[in-house]
């Protein structure tokens, strides 16, 4: 039997002498007043109502129960006013230094030119789009809306994971999540100073208004949607819904004269502003993938032209890849001038030798990526894998090492949660939305995903994670 | 309005009001089959009048041969998902299609259908054959629930005008067949009027349409098939008659307006104009059932008039010019 390396995990409720830390407090206290089974019959409750307002997701590869419910838990993820601002600087510092990173590449190239990125790295990576060289967006900004992905391992240290700059989901989670939270327990509202997010959809309204091209006055805007059997469906309705624009999927749009149309039942009309929710890849059958049938023919050509803004932009991916993750920190003082306020998790990067060889020889302690791998698939998490499940994976990196990254297994802070055997403390990383215009906004809270499962530290939802209502707590 | 969208809307209320159709047919036949029928083989006949006005007869006996059961027809129409017609298929595409549009129905709206599906995906499971005639109530109420939250919650836009479309024009096409299907059956007892069984045939075609209170009020008279088709076909009290649906039709219509909506408006107020200015003696003099074919025809090519005016994909062909407008929104 190999021993399983020991971490110490940060307790979000309780501090180190067993107290409850202050901004659970109150919380707890209202805990204790529940008589037995309550908490159980509004988790129940919630889950009845998560079914009938259809909030469903579908799990790629299983044929059954097509449509699945993320576990919600009921039990509020709490921060505090102080922490939180300094969590919300770090991210705007973040997203601006990658925004910048995005305008300069795909301009001038500062960065490599300073020594800093190596050309390699950057045009050489599958997710650069050299069809973007030299094309300017309003506001210089690439990435409208990033999610970027952080975990707690102490009461001042948060790392970030990983920045998704492409089409991050889970926002209606978040929204949803603080509705039936006020629709369960209106009490606990009523003695907590919860910071609202529910303006949320407003301010990407607000954000996309602003990202359209100088001179359209009143921008029509749309959510484009690879319908209604893509996993996130219910998100790109529910976001169009609450913004008041039309959801529209690929064959109701069409391009002329280098212009996006949408078919109306009252004949053509134009589309300045286009939130996407396909993959770049697909967008547009006659500038990438061809055999693509999400996508509008002629769409890169209107974007090009100046005639449609895309959120995001196209070409975003090559930031948040997993390589030039290790960058980011890098960016924050080339660009801003600026010390990272949030860090990065140690990494090692399997393209290296040394570190390749590190890595192989101590798998059982580490957690491997896919370089351009998301949402929880094909990763190895050493402490809870088997010996053969290792040793596969072992063959996996072996046959092509720069398709990995290795990071330490992190010691994901917990917070409690309600299991079978009563509340009880569990996993839990937050993903916060950031929206750049203009400017940069983000609404204080996010989304918590949670690990349901006893020593879990993988919280995505197609693992079997579940999601939480975050509380930032007014001063 | 996406063109797409229009269409969605149109197909989801059609699905409703064909789901809620079919459980009215299957209610009344149920209910007819519990009076005293004398003549040899009279169950096929009266089961296979579904069948036959939903157009589905052939799968039916490709799957069963042609023998009309009361049991396997009931099934068949109400939870068959291989039956294109059933109740359960029906109320599926109604789903399908409110879940392309849920940007642009309410969430209640969005709810009722959605928890419609959810349980009758449930009922279905566990049905047994005593259970069918709440089956056929609770399709019933979920439709007037529907009606009832759509009327309630939605802007009044297009978006109404199209649900009420695809409503209207498949409550005129369902009451046309009944009656015409109707009609054939109870035809032989024509000269037996004020007869007890003829009252309790006309009386189920009427309380198949919850008509059988209008005709009593209207015409507080023994039940007469000349009424009877008067009350369903020309009437503009009765809301379930061609008459009604018609109004609704043309006035959703001019309520969507738009330029390329301009010959199916004219279609469907010649449509109206005829039913308006119709006398029933007219009617029967050509044949009740001439009559209602002619009729069906023309809700089809009302049907297609409606799909080509709004939710065709209508590219530009043209090259746009400053002499040339074209026909942009907003």
């Amino acid at each position: 039997m190999s021993t399983k390396p020991k971490i110490n995990f940060f307790n979000e409720l309780n501090t180190e002498s067993g107290g409850v830390r202050e901004i659970y407090q109150r919380y707890s206290e209202w805990l204790g007043t529940l008589p037995d089974g309550k908490l159980e019959r509004k988790s129940a409750e919630a889950e009845i109502l998560f079914r009938r307002l259809g909030i469903t997701f579908a799990v790629y590869g299983e044929a059954s129960d097509a449509e699945r419910l993320i576990p919600f838990d009921i039990v509020p993820r709490i921060f505090g006013a102080a922490e939180w601002r300094r969590l919300e600087e770090g991210i705007k510092q973040r997203v601006r230094a990658l925004n910048a990173f995005l305008h300069d590449i795909y301009h001038d190239q500062e960065i490599i030119k300073s020594g800093i990125i190596a050309a390699d790295q950057v045009l050489n990576n599958a997710m650069y789009r050299p069809e973007m060289q030299g094309i300017d967006l309003p506001n210089q900004v690439y990435a409208h809306i990033s999610g970027i992905d952080l975990v707690r391992v102490a009461e001042n240290d948060f790392y970030v994971l990983e920045d998704n700059l492409r089409t991050p989901s889970g926002v209606s989670y978040m929204l949803e999540n603080r509705r039936t939270m006020m629709r369960l327990f209106p009490e606990l509202f009523a003695n907590h100073a919860v910071e609202p997010v529910e303006h949320y959809p407003q301010m990407l309204l607000k954000t996309l208004r602003e990202s359209a091209h100088p001179g359209v006055s009143n921008p029509v805007i749309v959510v484009l949607t690879p319908g209604a059997y893509n996993s996130a469906y219910f998100e790109h309705a529910f976001l169009a819904s609450q913004m008041g624009v039309e959801l529209v999927e690929g064959q109701d749009l069409f391009v002329h004269q280098k212009k996006v149309y949408m078919h109306t039942t009252e004949g053509p009309q134009q589309v300045d502003v286009i939130y996407r929710r396909v993959d770049d890849d697909f967008l547009d059958p006659l500038a990438f993938r061809p055999d693509s049938i999400l996508g509008v023919p002629g769409l890169f050509e209107a974007y090009r032209s100046g005639n449609v803004a895309l959120a995001n932009g196209v070409g975003t991916g090559v930031a948040d890849d997993k390589s030039t993750y290790l960058y980011v920190p890098d960016m924050i003082r080339f660009y801003l001038g600026e010390t990272p306020i949030l860090s990065n998790v140690p990494t090692w990067q399997l393209s290296k030798p040394d570190d390749c060889k590190y890595v192989l020889e101590h798998l059982p302690e580490l957690v491997v990526k896919e370089v351009q791998g998301s949402g929880g698939y094909g990763m190895l998490v050493g402490p809870t894998s088997s010996q053969a499940e290792i040793d596969a994976y072992r063959l996996r990196i072996l046959d092509d090492p720069s398709n990995f990254i290795a990071q330490p297994t992190l010691a994901l802070s917990t917070c409690p949660t309600l299991v079978e055997s009563g509340v009880a403390p569990r996993h839990v990383d937050l993903r916060p939305f950031v929206l750049s215009g203009k400017e940069i906004r983000l609404v204080p809270g996010g989304l918590t995903r949670v690990a349901i499962r006893e020593g879990s530290l993988v919280v995505n939802s197609s693992q079997g994670g579940g999601t939480k209502d975050t509380w930032v707590l007014e001063d | 309005m996406l063109a797409r969208t229009a269409e969605n809307l149109f197909w989801m209320a059609r699905h409703i009001e064909r789901a809620e159709n079919t459980a009215r047919m299957l209610d009344v036949a149920h209910r007819s089959s519990l009076l005293p029928l004398d003549i040899d083989g009279a169950e096929a006949f009266l089961w296979f009048a579904p069948l036959n006005i939903t157009g589905c007869a052939s799968i039916y006996e490709q799957k069963y041969g042609g023998l009309a059961k009361a049991g396997t027809v009931t099934r068949f129409m109400a939870l068959d998902p291989e039956n294109p017609a059933s109740i359960y298929t029906c109320l599926h595409l109604a789903r399908e299609n409110a879940r392309a549009v849920r940007g642009a129905i309410t969430s209640e709206m969005w709810e009722v259908i959605n928890g419609t599906w959810l349980e009758l995906n449930r009922l279905s499971r566990q049905m047994g054959d005593d259970d069918f005639p709440e089956f056929f109530d609770w399709v019933k109420d979920r439709s007037h629930l529907f009606r009832g939250v759509t009327l309630g919650t939605i802007v009044k836009d297009i978006a109404l005008s199209f649900l009420k479309l695809g409503t209207f024009l498949e409550r005129a096409d369902n009451t046309a067949r009944m009656l015409d299907v109707k009609y054939h059956i109870l035809l032989p007892s024509i000269n037996d009027v004020g007869g007890a069984a003829d009252y309790y045939q006309w009386g189920s075609l009427l309380k198949s349409v919850s008509a059988f209170e209008a005709y009593r009020k209207i015409y507080r008279d023994a039940i007469s098939p000349l009424r009877v088709a008067e009350l369903l076909v020309l009437s503009d009290y009765m809301p379930r008659s061609l008459h009604s649906c018609l109004n609704e039709v043309e006035a959703a219509l001019i309520d969507i307006n738009g330029v390329s909506g301009r010959e199916v408006r004219r279609k469907a107020g010649e449509l109206h104009a005829s039913l308006h200015f119709s006398r029933i003696e007219d009617v029967f003099s050509l044949g009740l059932h001439e009559y209602l074919t002619q009729f069906l025809e023309h809700i089809d090519l009302l049907g297609y008039g409606i799909r080509d005016a709004y939710m065709s994909r209508r590219e530009m062909v043209a090259e746009p010019s400053a002499s040339t407008p074209l026909a942009f929104a907003q």
